[in-house]
């Protein structure tokens, strides 16, 4: 992207950027805040039918998930401390096993989903349908709050991928690492949706 | 005046050649002007075609029953009009324009913190433009669920809702995104010796609105998300059959889209109240009590939506609460009013075309503010409650306001932009025309709906003929002052004559820049060390 036509001006502000990633993670959790706003409203309307979908759900799936995700989350923290210290490889590593958590979340979510379709749990189901509206709700906003975060999910790691990729040629470096900082925020944002998540619709029974 | 403008070593940000040629010099430019301008010709393109629709809609309603379009066409069209000009103009319009190009320049930085996404965000904005509009030509039609998509009608309707949705929510990421920029350059890039107390007041309403484009925009968008779900998937967040709430629709939608009205107003504000002193020749009266009913006003806008569902169905202690919290808005909204007009008083005020423009802003914005107290108040709301009044305050606030402080911001910023004078002559029939046009569009509206007459529909009885027909007429007029003015405009960024540096003598740091401002605005970044209206020292 080196095709502005302004270019000798090109400024640094680390701290700006960072000031930009904290107002944009702030948009976001307004933005998860509707869908558990609608949650709530609905948990409170409807606290039997709730209470018991959620026992539909898989706690060790969904224990296992959270492991892995706050795992990565460490893995990535590590990471910015290995390009603060100038270990290169240690940080490529870091991020390379951060992605590889979330490609394991991602296959959990995968078989977790297609389980409960295959039961005939999803939206606009008959099955669905019969058991009432309680259940009708839960999982609709299941399948949203897990399916708009799992989305996050698959944009962040397109962004560690090319951290990666960016940290191999150098450019983000001892001297210069504002870029992976930010990624950090982002996963880290990621993770603490997800703690809300779990316990919500897998723990509250 | 305190200091001559000195020639920049840099060539203006106009004729700057840069890698690309010819319109890609344009839309690659991360250059804020350049951006701004890239904002000003297409929300001025799509308003075209939304007044376009508006005064269709007046020709409709000119005589009861079918006169130019029958209903479904009606509602498509009230629907398209809405979503352009809320959407596509009047969100964007004044902070993407006017705040990209003179916000870096007023605080004295080179450019915005994030040039490239700025950029981006025009790329958003325009992308989403294009998804919306497609939403007319494809599918079941054109939408007809008005600009609020209403649930539970906007799953149901057969018309194409989808592109129109996602493209609210694509054009949603672009506000955010502009939000975020200007926040960040507030914070940042302030000319060493600005305090946040010595910065100029449009930067300040920038802020303000920057701040409800982050927290309100986020909130719209995923709701319009839920619907897309709803359409597709048939969820069941706002379907009653399923075990959903269509008021749950509403509050989400407004508590978004109440705050966005002061994202329309309050950079409008900051217009005004950077013209007001420059005209009086004389400091702002009451500085920091504009800078905090600026964010009184974005604070307590924040909790007021309730008002627009006062008679969908909410508890007696919700409507009061809100009620309450709707009054309380306009205090802040008169204060500015009270500071801008004893500005004028005792000044020597210099009568000239951006003036006339703020000056109407204070009218039509006051007529506005007090039908929206009217609209606030829980018995008078039952009855006016989707009537014609609405429309009529409406308009009056979002038109009145955000339309005539743009086009005051126009003619004060004019000559700085494109380094060209326009004909005050012209210039000045325009205004008056458009002026006049706009009182006797929407004034009879008021009545109308006092009597009763509700808006959305493409006919009514015989008993509302009358005003009907002097509101049209109205709608006549102030198109035709419209077209004088952009023609006007037009003429003069083309062949208009060369601008002084600083033909108002104003002081704000824009001004202390030739004209047309140079590529990087300031060769040095300047000192600023007075108060950013004290005249005192000329």
């Amino acid at each position: 992207m080196e095709h502005s036509t302004v270019i000798s001006h090109v400024h640094r502000d680390d701290e700006a950027d960072k000031l930009g990633m904290w107002l944009f993670i702030f948009s976001e959790l307004l933005l998860f805040g509707v869908l558990f706003l609608t949650y709530s409203v609905y948990r409170y309307l409807n606290p039997v039918a709730f209470g018991l979908a959620a026992e539909e759900l898989d706690v060790v799936i969904g224990t296992i998930n959270t492991v892995i995700l706050l795992l990565s989350s460490l893995t990535i923290a590590m990471s910015i401390t290995a390009v603060q210290t100038g270990r290169t490889q240690h940080a490529i590593i870091f991020l390379g096993a951060t992605l590889f958590l979330s490609l394991v979340f991602m296959v959990n979510k995968y078989f977790e989903w297609s389980g409960k379709i295959s039961h005939g749990l999803y939206p606009g189901s008959e099955h669905l349908q019969g058991l009432g509206q309680g259940d009708t709700l839960f999982f609709g906003l299941y399948y949203m709050l897990t399916g708009v975060h799992a989305l996050h999910m698959i944009i962040g790691m397109a962004i560690i991928g090319f951290v990666i990729y960016e940290v191999k040629r150098g450019k983000i470096n001892k001297g210069d690492y504002a870029y992976l900082e930010n990624t950090g925020l982002y996963w880290h944002l990621v993770d603490l949706i997800w703690i809300f998540l779990f316990p919500l619709f897998y723990l509250v029974t | 005046m305190s200091e001559s403008v000195k020639p920049s070593m840099q060539p203006s940000y106009l004729q700057y050649k840069g890698k690309y040629k010819g319109i890609f010099a344009w839309i690659f430019s991360t250059d804020h002007k350049r951006v701004g301008l890239l904002y000003l010709y297409s929300v001025m393109g799509f308003f075209i075609v939304g007044a376009i629709l508006g005064l269709m809609m007046k020709m409709e309603l000119i005589a009861p029953g079918k006169t130019i379009m029958g209903p479904q066409a009606y509602n498509g069209f009230f629907t398209l009009h809405g979503i352009i000009m809320i959407f596509l103009i009047v969100i964007p319009g004044t902070p993407a324009i006017f705040g990209n190009f003179f916000l870096p320049l007023m605080i004295g930085a080179k450019d915005v913190a994030f040039p490239r996404l700025n950029l981006a965000s025009w790329w958003i904005y325009m992308i989403g433009a294009i998804v919306v509009l497609f939403s007319q030509f494809t599918g079941g039609g054109p939408p007809d669920t008005g600009w609020t998509f209403y649930a539970p009608y906007s799953f149901q309707t057969p018309t194409n809702m989808l592109p129109a949705v996602l493209g609210a929510f694509i054009l949603g990421f672009s506000s955010i995104l502009t939000g975020l920029n200007f926040i960040v350059t507030i914070h940042r890039m302030r000319a060493p010796g600005m305090t946040w107390l010595k910065m100029p007041l449009f930067p300040w309403t920038l802020y303000a609105t920057a701040w409800i484009q982050i927290i309100a925009t986020p909130i719209v968008g995923i709701t319009l998300i839920m619907i897309v779900a709803e359409r597709l998937l048939n969820i069941g967040f706002f379907d009653p059959a399923l075990g959903g709430d269509p008021i749950l629709y509403q509050h989400l939608f407004w508590i978004y889209s109440h705050p966005a009205v002061y994202i329309m107003i309050l950079p409008g504000m900051g217009v005004i109240s950077e013209i007001i002193p420059t005209f009086a020749r004389k400091t702002i009266f009451g500085y920091q009590a504009i800078i905090v009913s600026t964010l009184a006003i974005a604070f307590v806008g924040y909790f007021v939506w309730g008002h627009h569902m006062f008679t969908s169905g909410m508890s007696g202690v919700a409507l009061f609460t809100f009620s309450i919290l709707t009054f309380l808005v306009a205090i802040p909204s008169a204060v500015k009013v009270f500071n801008w007009v004893s500005t004028l008083h005792k000044a020597s005020i210099n009568m000239q075309i951006p003036l006339y423009w703020a000056l109407s802003f204070i009218f039509v914005f006051m007529v506005g503010g007090f039908s929206g107290l009217t609209l606030g108040a829980l018995s008078t709301n039952v009855h006016l409650h989707d009537t014609h009044f609405v429309v009529a305050h409406f308009h009056f606030i979002v038109f009145g306001g955000t339309g005539f402080s743009f086009l005051a911001a126009m003619h004060y910023w004019f000559p700085k932009m494109f380094g060209k004078t326009y004909d005050r002559r012209w210039a000045f029939s325009g205004w008056i025309t458009f002026f006049a046009g706009f009182l006797t569009l929407y004034t009879p509206m008021f009545y109308l709906g006092i009597d009763g007459m509700p808006r959305r529909y493409y006919d009514y009885v015989d008993q509302f003929h009358d005003w009907n027909i002097v509101s049209s007429f109205g709608s006549i007029v102030m198109v035709a002052g419209l077209a004088i003015i952009i023609i006007n405009l037009v003429k003069s960024a083309m062949w208009g004559k060369k601008s002084e540096h600083n033909p108002w003598k104003g002081i704000t740091l824009e001004w202390t820049v030739p004209t047309p401002p140079p590529l990087e605005n300031f060769d040095e970044i300047p000192q600023v060390t007075k108060d950013p209206y004290d005249f005192t020292k000329e």
